[in-house]
């Protein structure tokens, strides 16, 4: 069964969408993925990341649409017949069967011989870095070693799809610096395509070839990293991809891609990617904390009082209270005191410009 | 709390609290008198009893039993009927609890399985002496179908007592399998079915492994249930004769014969082959993988 | 977790039946039919039960020749059944109580104080309830019958106390570990005195789990058989005891007024089931821990 499919060049979603009950978590996923890509499903807590990869792999039925690899609809066959592999969000390792054991499950299903499988899993074990942990249960493993022997008993396989639910969630910060590598070293070793869930867009933009961003079970923009993390194609987006501050203001002139604002009296440039927005109509300005910069009382920018301030090494990071009571969030050289009146501004080419008003 | 007490009585007040004994540890307190009183202390006191027969030498009553086929048999014919209901309702339950683990009402269900066990063994007796009967309705339907042509005899016989015990026996033996099967993680079954696993591969190299010490426990409690049964033994079987169960020889001893301490010696005897098969089979559970059939975090 | 119980159903069940093989199709109707005619079988029982004491006359037919409600009214009085429902009655609710006021603070304690001996106590407190009730019934009854206690309300009172107590203890560990300690200490910093803080602010806590814990304890009792039987005189019958002699002595009495009796039984017990039910899930009449955490 697996031999046929093992050798596809796109695996292609069509219109897949799922259902709970009367609530529909996802909709209408559409998306064509070549061999060899890494693709990262990116979104909050809850938008439908888990179902879309169940539905691939065949662990829920869709409600509609089709999946095909090639010229084959897959979404008929039951989960033991796609041969992909998966990496479950709480690892789901069978805990009466050891590492070395839960390793092997797979080649054993599909009848690899002792003497092919063993060299097979001694390696699995190696990449992850297992190899003193092999005769443990799971029991006796903590998270991070748990969800390293997931990963292995994925990729042991060698499937043509590798399916990974936010794998390294609970792995501390520089063991999860390494793993990324790995799985990125794993990735290009088996030549195929991983699907990878985080809702931790650094991961993300770190590890994918391109990013799908998944919000409310729905698809807001596909691209590479830098498209996605310069360009956001809408606020949503660009609110997911760290732009924190959102101004909102009144379109007061417009050459090309440069748009200007006025945000409560003050004047704010900025750049659009989208559509062009008319003058005299709503508009919504992003900008990055990073980007915000204090430039002190009585300069050019944002009037805002200091409300909060904290030291994050090199610079300091503040919260202030903007214009019309808005929020907003900024860099500075120096300590502010809280309560002391500033002025934010930000490049023209780190202001992002939406239509529309904030909300 | 008064300043007065003195130091000695501070100290060991202070000792006792350190090992956990302070007031509210001293709750246990009826419970546990309550338990020595009337569960241990009777017990003590039947084995002690039981030795001291009406007549004769200290193993007087165990030396009866053993040589008195009346009394011998008892343990052989409720064997006979514990173990193969035990074992029936048992493999009955395992894949009608894997069915049912999958339903999204299971309430419905549920409730009416436990009627019969709330209901208890006298009441089924009584549904099943009308039911089962010559005249009743098994029969009749049977009949109509024309799977037989004259009444089939299910009552004061082996097959009365067997079905009482299916009847009562098999709800308790599906609801215990029913919470062990609904404690597996079913990510792990899913993570086996991405690897390739069939249905059939499924069961058995991941449910029944981790099944196994719960189905354990199952047997246990229900072949124990089943080795004490009584009072269907007594309406619905033929308690003279090949339903005559150990509890019958237990019960007469004591209140027909008057003989409390034959009663005692039969009573302990049947707790020992309780503790026996128990024992035994736990101990071949402790072969197998026992830690929590969770997949995952924590 | 995200994908719940819920999904596997799905994926195992669902995932188109069209292309699911004939074999698994066959094995499902095969399971779904041995559970349908288990509950026919059950119900039927049950059904003929009732018809049967509404019966004027019924042999050799499917149904009675007529219906009446007379062998309610002989079986009222030929088994005495207000002397026997108000044992019943005094018997179910005081042990009830006593097993809520001796089961609920040793609970308390098991579930809060870690000392020397606990291992110990906990098998006291498991064994009852894996020995059946016949196996320590005769030696129990022996122990009350010497001490004068056999045969009267207060022994079958006592006897009954042996499963139920234990059986409160082992619901309500689970309950109260589940109730964050630091509630208590902190009523304790606010100055509550121990009276206070157990009616203010314990018992409010423990209630669900004690309603759970004590009705089921009821509905055990009242159909506890064995412990009363051995235990009872002629005055301290339950109504399950009344109703094995009558099923005992058949023949003596009109079956249909068996029947009646055993309706009024079933009656009185799935009252307090349904009652019961509304606080507990089923499945927790026959296991313990796991569920006690759904309140
Ligand atoms: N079995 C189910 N029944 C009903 N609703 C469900 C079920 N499984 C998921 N949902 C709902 O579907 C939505 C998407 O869930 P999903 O698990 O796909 O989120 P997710 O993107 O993976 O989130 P997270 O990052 O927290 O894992 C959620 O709102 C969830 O409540
Ligand atoms: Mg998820």
């Amino acid at each position: 069964m697996t031999n046929n499919l093992n050798s596809f060049k796109t695996l292609r979603l069509q219109g897949v969408g799922r259902n709970f009950g009367a609530l529909n978590v996802l909709k209408d996923l559409t998306l064509e993925v070549r061999r060899g890509e890494f693709i990262a499903l990116l979104g909050p807590s809850g938008c439908g990341k888990s179902t879309a990869l169940n539905c691939i792999a065949g662990l829920l039925p869709t409600t509609r649409g089709s999946i095909w690899l090639d010229e084959r609809r897959i979404d008929t066959l039951g989960a033991e017949d796609r041969g992909f592999g998966m990496v479950f969000q709480n690892y789901a390792l069978f805990p009466h069967m050891t590492v070395r054991q839960n390793i092997g499950f797979g080649l054993k299903m599909r009848g690899v011989a002792k003497a092919e499988a063993e060299p097979r899993i001694d390696k699995a074990l190696a990449t992850v870095r297992l190899e003193s942990q092999a005769a443990k249960l799971p029991g006796q493993l903590s998270g991070g070693q748990q969800q390293r022997v997931a990963i292995a008993r994925a990729i042991v396989v060698e499937p043509p799809l590798v399916l990974m639910d936010e794998p390294l969630s609970n792995l501390d910060a520089k063991l999860r610096l390494e793993m990324r590598q790995e799985i990125r070293r794993i990735h290009a070793g088996l030549g195929s395509v991983t699907l990878y869930v985080t809702h931790d867009q650094d991961e993300a933009l770190s590890l994918a070839d391109r990013i799908v961003v998944l919000r409310d079970g729905e698809i807001r923009q596909v691209g590479t990293p830098e498209d996605l993390y310069a360009r956001p194609a809408t606020l949503d987006v660009a609110d997911f991809m760290g732009f924190r501050n959102r101004i909102a203001g009144v379109v007061t002139a417009q050459s090309g891609a440069t748009v200007t604002l006025d945000v409560g009296g003050v004047a704010l440039t900025g750049m659009t990617h989208g559509a062009v927005v008319g003058v005299g109509g709503n508009a919504v300005a992003a900008i990055r904390p990073d980007d915000m910069v204090a430039v002190g009382d009585g300069g050019d920018g944002l009037p805002a009082i200091v409300e909060a301030i904290e030291y994050r090494g090199r610079d300091y990071f503040g919260q202030a209270r903007g214009p019309g009571d808005s929020e907003l969030f900024f860099r500075s050289g120096v300590k502010l005191g809280i309560g002391a009146p500033v002025r934010l501004g930000a490049e023209p080419g780190k202001v992002l410009v939406f239509t529309g008003s904030s909300t | 709390m008064s300043i007065a007490v003195d130091d000695e009585h501070i100290s060991t007040r202070m000792r006792l609290r350190a090992r956990g004994w302070d007031g509210v540890t001293l709750l246990i307190l009826p419970a546990v008198a309550l338990m020595l009183g009337l569960f241990i202390y009777p017990f003590l006191y039947g084995f002690w009893l039981s030795f001291q027969p009406k007549a004769g030498s200290l193993f007087a009553n165990y030396a009866r039993f053993f040589a008195d086929p009346y009394l011998y048999e008892t343990v052989a014919k409720t064997l006979w009927i514990a173990v193969p209901v035990t074992l029936l309702n048992l493999l009955a339950a395992i894949p009608v609890a894997f069915r049912v683990r999958l339903m999204q009402r299971q309430r419905w269900l549920t409730t009416l399985l436990v009627l019969p066990i709330t209901l208890g063994t006298v009441l089924v007796a009584e549904g099943l002496l009308n039911y089962l009967g010559p005249q009743g309705w098994l029969n009749r339907t049977l009949m109509l179908f024309g799977i037989i042509s004259s009444p089939v005899k299910l009552l004061h016989n082996y097959w009365g007592v067997f079905l009482s015990l299916v009847i009562t026996g098999f709800p308790f033996t599906f609801l215990l399998t029913l919470s062990y099967v609904t404690g597996i993680d079913p990510a792990l079954e899913q993570a086996a079915a991405t690897l390739g696993a069939k249905a059939a591969s499924r069961f058995r190299h991941i449910f029944l492994p981790l099944l196994v010490p719960g189905l354990a426990i199952t047997f246990c409690l229900s072949f124990v249930q089943a080795f004490s049964v009584f009072p269907s033994a007594v309406l619905l079987g033929a308690p003279a004769g090949p339903t005559r169960v150990i509890s019958i020889a237990a019960y007469q001893a004591a209140f027909e014969e008057y003989d409390y301490s034959l009663a005692s010696a039969i009573a302990m005897i049947m707790g020992f082959i309780q503790l026996a098969i128990v024992g035994g089979v736990l101990a071949l559970r402790g072969l197998f993988y026992r830690g929590p059939a969770g997949g995952g975090k924590g | 977790m995200a994908i719940s119980a819920f999904a596997v159903s799905d994926a195992t069940a669902a995932p188109s039946m069209a292309a699911k093989p004939l074999s698994h199709r066959l094995w499902v109707t095969a399971v779904w039919t041995l559970i349908g005619f288990f509950l026919i079988n059950l119900i039927a029982m049950i059904a003929a039960v009732i018809t049967s004491s509404f019966a004027s006359r019924w042999l050799r037919s499917w149904l009675p020749e007529g219906a009446t409600t007379k062998w309610y009214f002989s079986a009222w009085s030929e088994f005495q059944l207000d002397d026997v429902l108000v044992v019943t009655f005094q018997v179910v609710f005081a042990v009830t109580a006593l097993s809520g006021l001796i089961g609920v603070p040793a609970a308390y304690a098991m579930a809060r104080r870690e000392f020397p001996g606990k291992k110990l106590i906990m098998l006291l407190f498991l064994l009852p309830m894996l020995v059946p009730p016949i196996t320590y019934g005769i030696p129990l009854a022996t122990v009350l019958y010497r001490s004068g206690l056999g045969g009267t309300m207060a022994g079958v009172i006592l006897a009954n106390l042996v499963p139920t107590v234990p059986f409160v203890i082992l619901v309500m560990i689970p309950f109260i570990e589940q109730i964050d300690p630091k509630i208590e200490a902190a009523a304790r910093v606010f100055g509550a005195s121990t009276l206070r803080l157990f009616t203010s602010v314990l018992l409010p806590l423990l209630l669900p789990g004690m309603l759970a814990a004590l009705l089921l304890v009821l509905v055990r009792t009242i159909a506890m058989f064995e412990l009363t039987f051995l235990v009872a005189g002629p005055t301290s019958q339950t109504l399950v005891v009344a109703l094995y002699y009558a099923v005992f002595a058949a023949g003596v009495r009109a079956v249909q007024s068996i029947d009646a009796m055993a309706v009024i039984y079933m009656a009185v017990t799935v009252v307090w089931l349904i009652i019961a039910l509304r606080f507990v899930n089923p499945a927790q009449i026959v296991t313990r821990a796991k569920q006690t955490k759904a309140h």
